[in-house]
């Protein structure tokens, strides 16, 4: 019994985060939305009139409020209850057929607040803006009673746990699966994939209790040459102390993917020879190339202007055979604007005349370019020219990671699948710190926060750019991306919280929060791309031509019940899967009873069959 | 600092020469052996040729290129590799009337000449002793082509130039098109396979009535173009009109197809109804009364002339689109790569197909949602009339998604309907650059959105639509060369003492077999496509006849109460209302046009969705696209090795192909079923023996990725690319090191 009841609540989750809910009726969504939403709302809403919630584990109604509008810039003033639980916002309609319903989990907002004062009426509206691109506005009436709170002050009390004391319902939520995502990534299986360690690269000990480095994982792969006394030489010339290390190593050539920060060259030019030599070390692991080309993802100009502040760049003169490349990407204050500026574009609204120079206008599709291209070029090193590269850029934990994790995917196939894609993130984002927690600003009311930026919102958008140009080198499909986004600010998991690798141990969060892929690997088919064809050398070589890239509608603008997504191939393809498999099991039965046949009664006449076979209806 | 890497310089293949040292290269050329000649179509005749020519290759960033021969002959400009065929690629989709260094002299688009380092248009009328250092032709499919002419003598760089010039620019008669001298013998295969139906019989036109269960009146008399020589030779009008001679020289409503619910669609000649002569309104009024007579007493027009771009718009805007698309080489590629948005929005050419898609909503509202007849005009009834007529077909009538379907749609509406393609594409080259437009190009984009949107719908794929549109340029079909059913009448007769036998014949476009075997023509095919399962046999059958119409609307969807008999008896009252309707121009600002439709959309859009009956577009900023296909075919910058959609295609045909083979073998276990399964003519998906289909180009099957270094294409400039200018570009990452950020 316990089975089934987890099963369920899997998928009431599902729907609670992922659907199109500005859709007053769900037709022909995606299939697998379809499922999820399907079913769940078959079961929940059994009795539409009482409209019960469909609770979590450990989840608790915090508030509920009754007549209250939703103003939806779709379908226009929708009236209806609202209810506020500590981990979701659930409004259902009560004045239309069929029943309109928002479910968001709180996680999604970074912002609440009343707009304007009450009217004579004595009504209050209430703005809300989510991290999904959307904004929601509600309108209610105060409560009379003055002591009684109203709904939205609970609401923001729980939508920002972590400015009011309390802690994340990552921390509360009990929910069981069958797989624990966990242990999906263990650092010395997925080296030992890379066939590592190996007589050039060990691995080293130095930062087991991250005295090197707080920002890095535990697991450091370093040349062998290099002592553990010059690393920590080397962390304090690194900018946070983020030494390069080895990410990825290829089978063949031995040409290494490096990462690491920016070096604190300053104004006055500082070297470091240790820093020196285990660069030369690098490039020396590698016998094919007398080489090392060094990635800056910065605009040279900005690299430059380090150099004020301390940080800088590696000088050819003191790097030997090294060769420096910019690769002009900005940084996450841009990235930040420029998704601001998507989304005045996309939400509520399309402009149809003005649609192509307001999507320019953004320079969003411009900084994927930059990136996919900067993946690109190094993914061309390694490969092609066989060449160690280090890739950096001011810290080492924005643009590295989102260079890193997409040259990795085009050289590895194993990235392209869904767990080697799951250990990918825990590897390149989240274990060498990736800050989460300041770039989302989970449970942070402080949303004008600097350090917000959709660094890894960006990364995913590549990701998409790449599956849309390879529909068949990907395991994976779109719902699994919009998933990962939609979990990455629902803070139900525990996956994404924190800003480092030594946080998440400090606070447990392994112990007492569930992980993402327990989830995702618990009902895989959802997520299964099914064109994926598995080849396992193809290296991938995007066209990062901005006319090959676009935008990413069904994630922007999905809240817009116009740009309904079809999946008419994926489903196609699924089809004749199937049908295939029939057949070929038709066919297999009539082998057997053929061969039965011979073999009881071998008078019969053998033109006509003892039964006629109704062919099989097709759609072919 | 622009790191290539070794790669570039690495190919050392024999054929490609670094045109940085020609000199020393042409020393250590051999003399040619042997006279090469192109292998030539019956009725082709070589005009002249020059050796050796330089064509430099594309797909390479530095500018390389590959010795051979250029030719000219009445069909084509034809160039030929000194090289014996380096690579034998089997080519699964290979033109069997021109080939990729060919160039149908009616596809020449421009050329233009550099003359020491600056490029010149060349618009004919040269001096007669100047030749270019380089030709470049800009091709009507968006092939780009460099010649390099200083290798050659002088006098046959001259020539040739002149001889390329001349035929491809210089304004000439229709004689002189390659079909009147292509001896062409129609094989056995494509007789069989006649199932387009062509509308020039009657018969054809009763059968269509037929199958849209329309009451209208078939005319005969126009047999001779007695009526009018701008009239198809047979068409339909509303039964109500009376003696059509009585009418000549104006024009009246042609039926186009009825709705399963009686009311029909309508297209015209009319002149612009502002125009106050008392006549002209009378004459409209009467046509729109007897097109009110056809079903409910209710009609609306639409004046397209008024709402829609005018054809020199559609010709402005597609000319500055295809520049984007003209590209001669990489580093122009990223530069514009850099302003593709705008740039494309300045074009306004998706803005023009928003507007046709949109205006064809408007018509299949009123159809299907009021069921009032509908009757669009324009001063010729031959342009934009064709294009919407066309288009609300498709999205109310399944029959016209299917491939046949879709053919005889076009012969209806556009080849026996009377557009002037010859004049609209310009064949012939004429000066006069008012009447060139590509209207049938447009309508093509159209469909092809709705393709993409809605693509299990169509029985055809976008290769199709590609093919067919490159096909408007091979001067070898009588499909495309003609202004009316009666010029080509009178031109085939006038010709015909030329040709050898009795009736000269031009095999249609719709013969595909001239163009492509049948592995290639599977490629016509949507895999997708998700055929009616009830009447799986009728549909089969080349018989169109037996096509079922199907509601368009499964129940009584979006009927708006029904009127019936409202306006029976009030004649006197009818005239009124319908007076009032029409200069109110049915609907308001097109704001209001686009919020109402906005709803219809929605609406529908709200419906379980049926392949099978109502279509309709979004028409929504990102909904409408370019078609990547035919527009980014040739580029080398955007081929995706091993990816785009088609590797989805390729790998559904595979499993196509493996769902048809298991049925076989069912049905060979089942011998008594299996004689009436085996009735496939179409779609034997058996071709796809790629081996490693994860291996083939995006612009498969169109060109053919030489390059197998497999190297990635780097966007060169990048700095240039994006200057933000603002404070934030300057701030340091980590917000923690400066004050305050408001």
């Amino acid at each position: 019994m316990e089975e089934s009841g987890s099963v369920d609540s899997v998928e009431s989750l599902c729907s609670s985060t992922t659907t199109r809910s500005d859709r007053s009726s769900g037709p022909r969504v995606s299939d697998t939305e379809l499922r999820s939403k399907g079913k769940a709302t078959e079961r929940i809403y059994k009795d539409p009139s009482k409209g019960e919630l469909p609770l979590l584990p450990e989840e608790l109604v915090q508030d509920s409020a009754k007549d209250v509008t939703y103003i939806c810039p779709f379908l226009g003033p929708v009236r209806g209850s609202l209810t506020v639980t500590n981990y979701r916002l659930f409004f259902r309609s009560t004045d239309r057929e069929p029943v309109f319903q928002l479910d968001l989990p709180l996680g999604v907002l970074s912002r609440v607040e009343k707009i304007g004062a009450a009217t004579s009426r004595g009504d209050v509206s209430y703005g809300l803006v989510c991290k999904d691109m959307r904004n929601l506005r509600f309108v209610h009436k105060e409560p009379e009673d003055s002591l009684k709170k109203s709904v939205f002050e609970v609401l923001m009390k729980f939508a920002f746990p972590v400015s009011n004391n309390m802690s994340l319902f990552a921390f509360e939520y009990k929910q069981v699966f069958p797989e624990n995502g966990w242990k999906v990534y263990d650092p010395l299986a997925e080296y030992k994939r890379q066939g590592l360690p190996n007589e050039s690269w060990r691995i080293s000990k130095v930062n087991d209790h991250y005295e090197l480095c707080d920002s890095y994982p535990a697991a450091l792969f370093v040349p062998v040459t290099i002592t553990d006394e010059e690393l920590r030489r080397v962390s304090s010339f690194r900018a946070k102390g983020r030494i390069p290390v080895l990410s990825w190593i290829h089978p063949e050539s031995q040409a290494a993917v490096v990462r690491a920060s920016q070096t604190m060259v300053g104004q006055n030019g500082r070297r470091c020879k240790e820093d020196e030599k285990l660069l030369q070390a690098i490039m020396d692991a590698n016998a094919q190339s007398h080489k090392l080309f060094i990635f800056d993802a910065r605009p040279s100009v900005n690299a430059a202007a380090n150099k004020m502040k301390g940080g800088g760049f590696e000088s050819e003169d003191a790097y030997q055979n090294a060769e420096l490349v910019f690769l002009d990407i900005h940084n996450i204050h841009v990235m930040r604007e420029s998704l601001r500026k998507l989304k005045e574009v996309v939400y509520p609204n399309i402009e149809d005349s003005h649609w192509l120079s307001n999507i320019e206008s953004t320079h969003w599709l411009e900084h994927i370019k930059l990136i996919l291209a900067g993946a690109l070029r190094i993914a061309d090193k390694v490969e092609s020219g066989k060449t160690s590269v280090v890739v950096h850029c001011s810290d080492g934990w924005d643009r590295t990671p989102q260079l890193t994790s997409l040259a990795l995917i085009m050289l590895d196939s194993h990235y392209r699948t869904i767990r080697g894609f799951q250990i990918l993130l825990e590897k390149e984002w989240l274990s060498f710190g990736h800050r989460f927690q300041q770039r989302v600003g989970h449970g942070d009311k402080n949303h004008t926060d600097a350090d917000r930026s959709p660094i890894f919102l960006q990364f995913i958008d590549c990701v998409w750019q790449m599956t849309r140009q390879f529909p068949a080198a990907f395991e994976f499909n779109e719902y699994f991306l919009i998933t990962i986004l939609d979990h990455l600010y629902s803070c139900l998991f525990g996956t994404f919280l924190c800003n480092s690798e030594q946080q998440r141990l400090k606070e447990e969060v392994p112990k007492h929060t569930v992980s993402l892929w327990s989830f995702v690997n618990s009902q895989l088919e959802e997520f299964v791309n099914p064109l994926y064809v598995h080849y396992p050398s193809h290296v991938l070589f995007p066209t990062v031509g901005i006319r090959h890239l676009q935008l990413w509608v069904t994630y922007y603008i999905r809240w817009n019940p116009r740009m309904r997504p079809q999946e008419p191939v994926h489903q196609r393809y699924k089809e004749l899967l199937a049908k295939r498999a029939e057949l070929q099991k038709r066919v297999e039965e009539l082998q057997r009873e053929a061969a039965n046949r011979t073999a009881t009664s071998s008078s019969e006449r053998p033109g006509s069959p003892t039964r006629s076979i109704t062919p099989v209806q097709t759609f072919v | 600092m622009l790191s290539l890497g070794s790669v570039g310089a690495k190919s050392t293949k024999p054929s490609f020469v670094s045109y940085v040292t020609p000199e020393e290269i042409k020393l250590e050329k051999e003399p040619p052996k042997k006279e090469i000649h192109p292998d030539l179509l019956p009725g082709e005749v070589e005009f002249c040729s020059a050796n050796p020519i330089l064509k430099y290759t594309q797909d390479d960033l530095s500018q390389r290129g590959i010795f051979g021969t250029l030719f000219c002959t009445n069909f084509r400009i034809t160039f030929i590799s000194d090289e014996i065929s380096q690579e034998e690629t089997t080519k699964t989709f290979q033109n069997k009337l021109y080939g990729e260094n060919d160039i149908p002299l009616m596809c020449v688009d421009h050329i233009y000449g550099v003359y020491d380092e600056k490029r010149k248009l060349i618009t004919g009328g040269l001096v007669k002793n100047k030749y270019p250092s380089k030709m470049i032709i800009h091709c009507k499919d968006l092939r780009v082509f460099q010649f390099c002419l200083t290798y050659t003598k002088e006098e046959d760089a001259k020539r040739i130039f002149h001889g390329i010039v001349h035929h491809c620019l210089e304004e000439k008669s229709l004689k002189c098109v390659f079909a009147f001298s292509y001896t062409w013998t129609p094989s056995p295969e494509m007789q069989r396979k006649q199932e387009t139906i062509l509308f020039d019989s009657p018969e054809d036109w009763t059968q269509e009535m037929k199958r849209t269960k329309a009451n209208c009146r078939l005319v005969t008399e126009n047999e001779n173009f007695d009526l009018s020589q701008r009239l198809p030779k047979y068409f339909v009008i509303p039964s109500a009109l009376g003696d059509l001679f009585s009418y000549q020289g104006k024009g009246f409503p042609i039926w186009c197809w009825s709705h399963h619910s009686g009311c029909a669609l309508f297209k015209a000649s009319l002149p612009s109804v502002t125009q106050e002569d008392g006549d002209i309104q009378k004459h409209v009024d009467i046509m729109i009364n007897a097109v009110a007579h056809n079903y409910l007493y209710s009609a609306k027009t639409e004046d397209l002339s008024e709402s829609l771009p005018t054809i020199q718009d559609i010709q402005q805007s597609y000319n500055k689109f295809k520049q984007f698309f003209l590209i001669e080489n990489s580093t122009d590629f990223w530069l514009s790569d850099m302003k593709w948005f705008s740039s494309l929005e300045s074009s306004g050419w998706l803005d023009i197909i928003r507007q046709c898609l949109q205006k064809a909503v408007e018509v299949v509202e009123c159809l299907e949602k009021e069921n009032t007849n509908v009757l669009i005009t324009e001063e010729e009834g031959t342009d934009l009339c064709c294009v919407i007529s066309s288009l609300v077909q498709i999205m109310l009538d399944p029959y016209y998604r299917t491939l046949m379907g879709f053919q005889s749609l076009v012969q209806k509406e556009w080849v026996a309907g009377c557009h002037a393609f010859l004049d609209r594409c310009n064949h012939l080259h004429q000066k006069d650059k008012e009447c060139h437009s590509p209207v049938f190009l447009l309508f093509l984009e159209c469909v092809w959105q709705l393709v993409q949107q809605h693509s299990p719908a169509f029985q055809f794929s976008e290769t199709y639509l590609t093919v067919l549109s490159d096909s408007v340029h091979v001067p070898v079909f009588s499909t495309f060369l003609f202004n009316s059913p009666h010029h080509r009448e009178s031109v085939m007769k006038a010709e015909s003492p030329l040709a050898q036998s009795s009736q000269l014949s031009c095999p249609t476009v719709w013969d595909w077999s001239v163009q492509f075997d049948s592995k290639a023509q599977n490629f016509f095919f949507n895999p997708l496509y998700s055929e009616k399962v009830k009447n799986e046999r009728a549909v089969r059958k080349p018989h169109k006849l037996k096509h079922q119409r199907q509601l368009s609307l499964p129940s009584t969807a979006f009927k708006t109460p029904f009127k019936k008999g409202f306006f029976k008896d009030e004649t006197e009252s009818l005239k009124k209302m319908l007076r009032v309707k029409r200069l109110s121009r049915w609907m308001g600002s097109p704001d209001s046009t686009a919020a109402i439709s906005r709803e219809f959309y929605e609406s529908w859009q709200q419906r379980p969705l049926d392949y099978h009956g109502l279509l309709l577009p979004c028409l929504d900023g990102p909904a409408v696209r370019v078609w990547m296909q035919r527009y980014l075919r040739w580029i080398p910058e955007v081929h995706i090795l091993g990816g785009g959609s088609m590797a989805v295609i390729t790998k559904i045909m595979e499993l196509l192909s493996q769902v048809q083979d298991l049925k076989r073998v069912l049905e060979q276990r089942d011998s008594s079923q299996a004689a009436k399964l085996d009735h496939r003519p179409y779609i034997q998906h058996r071709l796809l023996s790629f081996g490693s289909s994860g291996r083939l180009s995006s612009s498969f099957p169109f060109s053919y990725s030489r390059n197998l270094s497999f190297k990635p294409n780097i966007p060169t400039g990048l700095m240039q690319c994006l200057m933000v200018t603002d404070s934030l570009a300057s701030q340091e990452d980590e917000a923690s090191s400066f004050v305050s950020l408001v």
